[in-house]
């Protein structure tokens, strides 16, 4: 536990004193800001064009569905391009420089330090997650969304870019450059942001396979404010399998 | 102490490391000499449990490096030919961040710390970042993580390379008091210096062993530099020695 912490707040530290964190954190704030005045404005608009042609026995325009569903959407977009870029150096970096070669000779296994990064990674994407509920709350302040859904679609937030992270991170094992890391990480992370596209015509078993992969699909519920164990289950088992992978990598780096 | 038994290390066809065999008692500094390319660092990575071996077996401190690694990755302190350093740490934090992982206790890392960077003369710039450190600060920080934990055998990779000639007396000296309580495995081209710290001579060409012995033995006759000219001329038949 202690060396897991140790190694966690170094990482840490990696990131606050560099300037990755704060460019990633800043950078996904913008793009979300943007994105949420989009909505906004969008929202306001069906407001006054609902109030200009009564709309009698029809669906009022929704707050949480219009806003807050449609920036959560965009917000796992930017995360599938962004969080490779917070990955990409976690263990590539350091069988570059060497340092790899002292924390694998050191009294710690290389499961402690994959936990170790991906507790840091952890870390950094909740404050970056949670500096952007400033967008609800203003919301919150000024209309009157439900609340249920904007927080479960934030478990569902953090969920789903964990388990990203975790498969950016096992990326990030089997390569010591950077560049491949966040390259393969990207596409693998947009793979699976699509993989529900060919269900349509699929039909069947196949497509019930293909969606079910999918973390769009799965964030459908957490968004309207059901948390269901199938989702939960997924999530974990993504953020699973990429300390998995990433542990069998380094263990493999050594036994070779 | 180090006892290697017939080690050896493949890439495919290429033989790094052959059939290596030598000890190294405790209390003993170990000169482990080698031409570049003749695998002296495969060896050392392979002592401290970082790659392992195609064949044949070694023990450090008393625990084999491939069935024990954890318990060898106790009682080790590593030099890496590059020092392991994190660029964007300060010095302190580096050798603090080493302290928590290699188990000194919460109490004792702040004075454990002080007194390393005393004894490997990098007091000066502990408030600096690594990556603002001069070659051979860098050095001998990393030598500092080496011995951080005060482990049993110490392993390190040309620890003078980048040194100036006053630093490279004062980490002479510094790897002398080591040799008092701990074994050494001292890699190294300079002939000079093994004749100055080191009791016991291994010597390495083409992956093999080709001499091995006390030094007082193996420059008893000729030269320490003759013996590695010829014991490097010839393809792998050993010297007599010892």
């Amino acid at each position: 536990m202690r060396n897991i912490w140790a190694i966690c707040k170094r990482e840490l530290l990696a990131f606050f004193v560099s300037p990755i964190a704060y460019f990633v954190i800043t950078g996904f704030t913008l793009l979300v800001g943007f994105f949420f005045f989009n909505h906004l404005s969008y929202f306001a608009q069906l407001v006054e064009m609902s109030a200009m042609i009564s709309l009698r026995g029809r669906d009022l325009p929704n707050l949480n569905q219009t806003v807050i569903e449609g920036v959560y959407h965009t917000m796992v977009v930017i995360l599938v391009f962004l969080i490779p870029l917070l990955t990409m150096r976690t263990i590539a970096e350091e069988k570059k420089k060497g340092t790899f070669e002292l924390l694998i000779t050191s009294p710690v296994s290389v499961f402690q330090i994959v936990l170790g990064k991906f507790l840091s990674i952890a870390i950094v994407l909740v404050i970056m997650l949670s500096v952007n509920l400033i967008f609800p709350a203003l919301l919150i302040k000024y209309g009157n969304p439900e609340v249920l859904p904007i927080l479960s679609g934030f478990l569902g937030l953090v969920l789903c870019s964990l388990g990203f992270a975790s498969i950016g991170m096992a990326v990030s094992s089997f390569t010591e450059n950077q560049v491949v890391a966040g390259v393969i990480s990207m596409v693998t992370l947009l793979l699976l942001y699509v993989i529900q596209a060919p269900a349509e015509s699929l039909g069947g078993t196949a497509a019930d396979v293909f969606r079910y992969l999918s973390p769009v699909e799965q964030l459908q519920d957490l968004l309207r404010g059901i948390i269901t164990l199938k989702s939960i289950t997924y999530f974990t088992s993504l953020i699973v399998i990429g300390l998995f992978l990433s542990q069998r990598a380094l263990e493999a780096y050594r036994w070779r | 102490m180090i006892e290697v038994r017939g080690l050896s290390k493949s890439y495919g066809d290429y033989q790094a490391v052959e059939n290596i065999s030598f000890t190294a008692d405790k209390g003993e500094i170990v000169g482990f000499l080698g031409p570049n390319g003749a695998g002296k660092t495969t060896t050392i990575r392979m002592l401290a449990t970082y790659l392992p071996p195609t064949a044949g077996s070694a023990t450090v401190a008393g625990f084999d490096i491939v069935t024990q690694g954890d318990e060898v990755r106790k009682r080790i302190g590593y030099l890496p030919e590059n020092p392991p350093l994190y660029g964007e740490m300060k010095v302190v934090e580096y050798l603090k961040f080493i302290a928590e992982i290699k188990g000194i206790s919460r109490s004792r890392i702040a004075a454990r710390v002080e007194e390393v960077m005393e004894r490997c003369f990098v007091a000066d710039v502990a408030h600096k970042l690594c990556q603002h450190l001069s070659r051979g600060y860098r050095q001998r920080v990393g030598l500092a993580q080496a011995i951080m934990n005060d482990p049993e055998v110490i392993i390190l990779d040309e620890p003078t390379s980048g040194l100036d000639p006053k630093q490279i007396i004062e980490i002479r000296k510094l790897i002398k008091s080591l040799g008092e309580r701990h074994t050494v495995l001292l890699s190294t081209h300079i002939l000079p210096e093994v004749a100055m710290v080191c009791s016991k001579v291994v010597i390495v060409n083409r992956g093999r062993v080709v001499v091995e012995g006390p030094l007082s033995h193996i420059s008893r006759d000729k030269s320490l530099e003759q013996v590695f000219l010829e014991s490097v001329s010839q393809d792998g038949s050993i010297v007599a020695a010892a």
